[in-house]
């Protein structure tokens, strides 16, 4: 059994790199009781965290976002469909979360992860819930057609938080996303107006000018926590998460409503204060990253 | 030497007894419910007692009328009781729903789970019994509060109604603890051939 005192003496015999993977939750107390992690940052900040727009180039709208190493890119295509019958003035979104092996040593290409399609239905929910977008601006003729918004978001770097990043690149992609312009051809379908014909005239008047793009109100933005003892760890990464197994994961929108608050389990129990000081963290967490996607956005319609 | 942390897993099914045909969105609910209970009953569970071991908890849902997860994650603590496995606590699940009007309500049909704005299920440990005199937790002289173990929400609320949730989830909780501590104690001391 390990005693504090003997795992002691064994950290003044070893290298730093071994007492990291031999005692790995020694490591994190000795850096949690100083109030900082092995990266250097305090224990209530987030990694740097970059969002860029148009990242692919043949979607309708795309967005990679960075956070730290963990990296999401998310791309949206649309399709005409035809409306359901208890909602015809109303069109969808369908999201799916993709990890292929590249992200992470623990994705192997017989073992899908178990987390991407919990990540895939969150994402769904927290999108429809938190009123961003509103199903009726993709409709086009009411009961005949709509749009569906196919969102695909690939992992391409799994490094703790993926939630977090994965919620900010359909954000981005969504406030990218510019619908293609489509008229109504003589069969009564729907056509795609390609690039060359939309400045001659047309015989049939497209549905609408010219591409337009969604009108984005209360934006939901999320921030991981992990709980350990009585620290609270914001934007852990993934060696953080497997050692410190019990985190938060908060979904705030813009409008200050909790979209979700998801906390699956885990050794350490929330008592109301941690929790109050989790959504705490996000507000504030909310404001960096407004700002950070209003940047992205403002340097897109410069170019 | 470390402390060897003896890792046993717990794995999870669950099954619907009509399969609709295979909607992903039907998938998606099922892993997202078997990744919670996973996690919850891991949580609640010695796993150093037997290392090397995997418990297998399968989840067979003969009716659904509302608050699906919660009576899963009753359903298997009660299972892990009688099959006498050790646990640090018991797990005490209950939905709360939040009608447009303020108003909290426990444990919502399914009709009235689809018309809520929002609800919250929340998984709380059991009450401690103790014959020793009540000690004040250490967490900011909070008197002894249950910590949550699980929370998973759906649909929009203020956090002021998720922290309301939150204290009629731990008085609802507490008053099944009590319910859970006479009902298993009897089958424990008179089936002392299971215990172990």
């Amino acid at each position: 059994m390990g005693t504090p005192n003997a795992v002691g003496d064994w950290s003044s015999e070893m290298e730093v790199s071994a007492f990291r993977r031999l005692f790995p939750l020694h490591y994190y107390e000795r850096h949690l009781s100083e109030s900082i992690r092995p990266d250097a940052r305090p224990l209530k900040r987030a990694r740097d965290t970059i969002v860029s727009l148009g990242a692919v180039a043949s979607s309708d709208g795309s967005a990679l976002a960075k956070i730290g190493s963990t990296t999401m890119l998310a791309a949206i295509k649309m399709e005409v469909m035809t409306p359901s019958v208890d909602l015809p003035d109303e069109g969808s979104i369908a999201v799916e979360f993709h990890m292929p092996p590249i992200c992470s040593p623990v994705v192997r290409p017989g073992r899908p992860a178990e987390v991407a399609p919990v990540i895939s239905k969150q994402l769904f929910d927290s999108l429809l819930s938190s009123g961003m977008i509103d199903l009726k601006e993709l409709s086009l003729i009411k009961g005949k057609a709509a749009w569906m918004a196919y969102l695909d978001i690939y992992c391409l770097d799994a490094d703790g938080a993926l939630f977090d990043a994965a919620l900010l690149s359909a954000v981005a992609a969504f406030s990218h996303l510019r619908i293609p312009v489509v008229s109504l051809n003589d069969e009564g379908r729907m056509v795609m107006v390609s690039k060359e014909l939309e400045g001659e005239k047309l015989d049939k008047e497209p549905v609408d000018k010219e591409r337009r793009k969604l009108s984005l109100k209360s934006i939901p933005f999320s921030l991981t926590c992990i709980l350990h003892k009585n620290y609270i760890l914001a934007d852990p990464t993934f060696e953080e998460e497997s050692i410190m197994e019990t985190f938060i994961t908060v979904v705030l929108n813009s409008s200050g409503q909790l979209v979700s608050l998801y906390k699956p389990g885990g050794p350490v129990l929330a008592h109301t204060s941690a929790i109050q000081e989790c959504v705490a963290l996000t507000r504030q967490r909310m404001k960096e990253l407004e700002e950070i996607i209003d940047e992205a956005i403002s340097t897109m319609e410069i170019d | 030497m470390g402390r060897r942390r003896g890792r046993r897993r717990t794995r999870t099914r669950r099954r619907l007894p009509s399969r609709s045909s295979g909607s992903p969105k039907q998938g998606r609910l099922e892993k997202e419910y078997e990744m919670v209970l996973k996690r919850t009953l891991q949580s609640i569970c010695i796993l150093t007692i037997h290392p090397n071991t995997t418990t297998s908890v399968i989840v067979q849902v003969v009716h659904d009328d509302g608050a699906l997860l919660p009576c899963a994650i009753n359903a298997s603590c009660a299972a892990l009781v009688d099959a006498g496995i050790p646990l640090k606590h018991l797990a005490v699940a209950i939905c709360c729903c939040l009608a447009d009007s303020g108003l909290v309500m426990l444990d919502p049909t399914k009709l009235e789970e689809e018309k809520m704005k929002a609800f919250v299920y929340l998984v709380l440990p059991n009450s401690i019994l103790s014959v020793l005199p009540e000690e004040s937790s250490s967490v900011k002289g909070e008197q002894m509060e249950q910590g949550l173990i699980t929370s998973v929400t759906h649909g929009v609320m203020s956090v002021d109604d998720y922290l309301h949730c939150l204290e009629r989830g731990r008085a609802a909780t507490s008053k099944m603890s009590d319910f859970l501590r006479r009902n298993l104690q009897p089958q424990l001391s008179s089936d002392s051939s299971k215990a172990g």
